[in-house]
């Protein structure tokens, strides 16, 4: 999960990360208030979107009393950049800039460990620096059991040519992010300005986290609070709360599958299949996992079956520890709950555990809407021819 | 032979008294598998029932640890369906009792622990595989995991996926010819072992004659096993690559599972294993068929 710029700047607050004062708002009097607190003078009216470039963009302005602040807000929120709606703003402090450096920690998947990356050179988008000026910018592995102890830290600071006055400083920040990055679980914890002031304080001036869900799931369920649920799509969210694993996408053909590999193959033969049939694509990602039971089935078919985009449905199981007769009886008992909601074909392509009960189950209650694959390639054309006639 | 499972593995199951666990010790016990036992601390001394692949009652001790359990039965590998939140102390457990196998089945695991046990078991002696992962069979011989042991038998292919249900779709389209090990390394950012340690026991197994390698969407390990191929496998290698049609930013089912930016993604992989000669097949089913051609065209 990525958090806003404000969630980020909280937590780091919490750890003892130096930052600015900061406020969000989501209207221009909140805005106003917000500089108000932050003591009436100059603020930072910042979009709050969880992709870069949104100072090009225009979504970061400089106000300097508390009505301009509320102006810049009324102009920022609503603004589009790169296809996200900006719903909130932060009014941060000003700060009076001498130098901008850069620093991150990261799960390196490749080396099964973490990276530190750190430079004096910071401001710039780092993709950017590492392809053009690579020199500048220190790559330090991290051990994930001994982490950014005081020597890792001084490492980093070396390597990325700090001067011997801000040495010590700045490894202290670092330090702390470390602790943001493990009491956080996170996978990446990026700032970019971290500043030196003109007073001489390090300060991380704006902030990237990534969490782990996983761990959010095991010991942190305070980070439920920082989803932002409103910008969740719609079935995505019902789909979660039905504890379904589904990914919302823009096409006709409803995917229902079990195991994630087998999910992301079924979307992938689909859209083949939708190149001979008009184009027509999958409409989702959903895995009711293994060992799905005939609820989680009826669960899932619920959402798909809500998609106003979905023109029909293709089901595709491999029973290995899912039992493909608890299946059937998912379909068949989902549509018996939506009765005459249930307008759109269903192509279901069983094999494995169970197999014969399971089609058995599908022949008996011969529902109009449902028809039998034998493959998952045979399954995948009739669904996707299914959408184009619809 | 086979890669890293056979006959003679003795395995325990931590976790054997949970739900998971006694599910499937009972499915690993009816596929023929040596199962000697478990650990649960808290159940310490008690006794598990089970049937075996003839119908036989077996009764399997439950030990309150692994060096225990491994200095009483002689394990050899450690099958774990402990909770997400224990699977690191009980996976560090098994390294310091050097369980020579551990194969971690459970699903959504946080990767700092993952990064940690895989810190941690660095210069001893255990192979983890996963987590997040359906394990690994030998078909025939033994079953450490959660894959169905019915699909298929004994046979010349090895092969080596990300998926569980993947790779029992793809038992299924070749069980006519079988299989030497399959191996499901998991769908995590971090695994124990990967596509390239899976590739270089193949490639030195006698048994195993081609090998087919499932990847999908996230990190770079097809690249990387791409390079590998190149330089040290001169068994033939039939890919498949899952996800094309993932968006961009989106974690699709498996923690590991998203295209970052440009990174990541199936035609990149697909592209790089094409270009070391591995042919890809665009489906599963098209994927059996370049290793049917493979096996029965030679």
């Amino acid at each position: 999960m990525d958090l806003f710029e404000y969630q980020a700047r909280d937590i780091f607050e919490k750890h003892g990360v130096p930052v600015l004062g900061g406020v969000v708002a989501t209207t221009p009097e909140e805005a106003r208030a917000g500089a108000e607190k932050l003591g009436g003078g100059t603020v930072v009216v910042k979009a709050q979107v969880k992709t870069g470039g949104r100072g090009k963009a225009g979504g970061v302005k400089l106000a300097h009393s508390p009505d301009e602040a509320a102006q810049k807000a009324e102009e920022i929120l609503g603004m589009d950049i790169k296809g996200h709606t900006v719903h909130r703003v932060m009014v941060a402090a000003g700060a009076k800039i001498a130098e901008e450096f850069y620093f991150s920690v990261l799960l390196d998947r490749s080396n099964r460990n973490y990276l530190a990356m750190c430079s004096v050179e910071g401001g710039m988008e780092i993709e950017q620096l590492a392809v053009e000026r690579p020199e500048a910018l220190a790559k330090v592995a991290v051990d994930p059991i001994v982490g950014i102890d005081e020597a890792k830290a001084a490492e980093i600071v070396d390597a990325a040519g700090f001067a011997d006055d801000l040495k010590a400083p700045v490894a202290d920040a670092i330090r702390k992010l470390w602790a943001v990055f493990t009491a956080e679980d996170a996978t990446l914890v990026e700032v970019n300005p971290l500043v030196r002031t003109e007073d001489g304080e390090i300060i991380a001036l704006d902030g990237k986290v990534t969490l782990d869900e996983n761990a959010s799931e095991v010991r942190h369920p305070d980070h439920a609070e920082l989803e932002d649920k409103a910008a969740a799509d719609p079935l995505e969210a019902k789909a979660k709360a039905n504890g379904l694993n589904y990914v919302k996408l823009d096409g006709e053909v409803g995917i229902i599958g079990n195991g994630a590999g087998l999910v992301m193959s079924t979307l992938d033969v689909v859209a083949y299949a939708g190149e001979e049939h008009g184009g027509v694509k999958p409409a989702n990602f959903l895995d009711i996992g293994g060992g799905a039971n005939s609820e989680v089935m009826a669960n899932g078919l619920d959402v798909i079956l809500h998609d106003p985009q979905v023109k029909s449905v293709f089901v595709n199981v491999f029973g290995g520890i899912t039992a493909c007769d608890e299946v059937a009886r998912g379909i068949v008992g989902a549509l018996e709950i939506l009765g005459d909601e249930a307008t759109k074909p269903l192509v279901v392509r069983l094999d494995g555990n169970n197999v014969a009960l399971g089609r058995q189950i599908l022949a008996d209650a011969a529902h109009p809407l449902v028809t039998l694959a034998e493959t998952m390639d045979g399954g995948a054309d009739a669904a996707a021819a299914k959408a184009a006639a619809a | 032979m086979s890669i890293y499972l056979n006959s003679d593995s003795k395995i325990i199951v931590q976790g054997i008294t949970g739900g998971m666990g006694a599910k499937h010790t009972a499915l690993m016990l009816d596929s023929g598998a040596q199962i000697v036992g478990g650990v649960n601390a808290r159940k310490a001394g008690t006794t598990v029932e089970h049937k075996d692949h003839d119908g036989n009652d077996v009764t399997l001790p439950v030990f309150g640890t692994v060096k225990e359990a491994m200095a009483e039965t002689g394990a050899n590998v450690s099958v774990l369906f402990v909770p997400p939140a224990f699977t690191k102390d009980a996976a560090i457990e098994a390294v310091d009792a050097e369980m020579p196998l551990i194969v971690v089945i459970t699903e959504g695991v946080p990767v700092q622990d993952t990064a940690e046990i895989w810190a941690y078991l660095q210069g001893k002696s255990t192979r983890m595989i996963g987590p997040n992962c359906p394990g690994i069979i030998t078909p025939g011989e033994s079953l450490a995991g959660i894959t169905p042991h019915t699909i298929t038998g004994k046979g010349p292919i090895g092969l080596v996926s990300k998926s569980g249900t993947l790779t029992y779709q793809m038992m299924y389209e070749l069980k006519d010819l079988g299989f030497s090990t399959a191996i499901g390394i998991g769908g995590d950012p971090i695994v124990g072992t990967t596509h390239i340690d899976a590739l270089e026991a193949f490639e030195n197994d006698p048994e195993t004659k081609a090998i087919v390698m499932i990847g999908e969407i996230g990190g770079d390990a097809e690249e990387r096993a791409a390079a590998y191929i190149a330089e040290h496998v001169t068994k033939p290698v039939v890919g498949y690559v899952a996800g094309f049609t993932a968006p961009e930013g989106k974690t699709m089912g498996h923690a590991g599972a998203i295209v970052s930016g440009s990174a990541g993604t199936a035609q990149a992989k697909k592209e790089a294993l094409e270009a070391v000669g591995v042919k890809v097949g665009k489906t599963p089913s098209e994927t059996a068929a370049l290793m049917r051609e493979i096996l029965q065209g030679a």
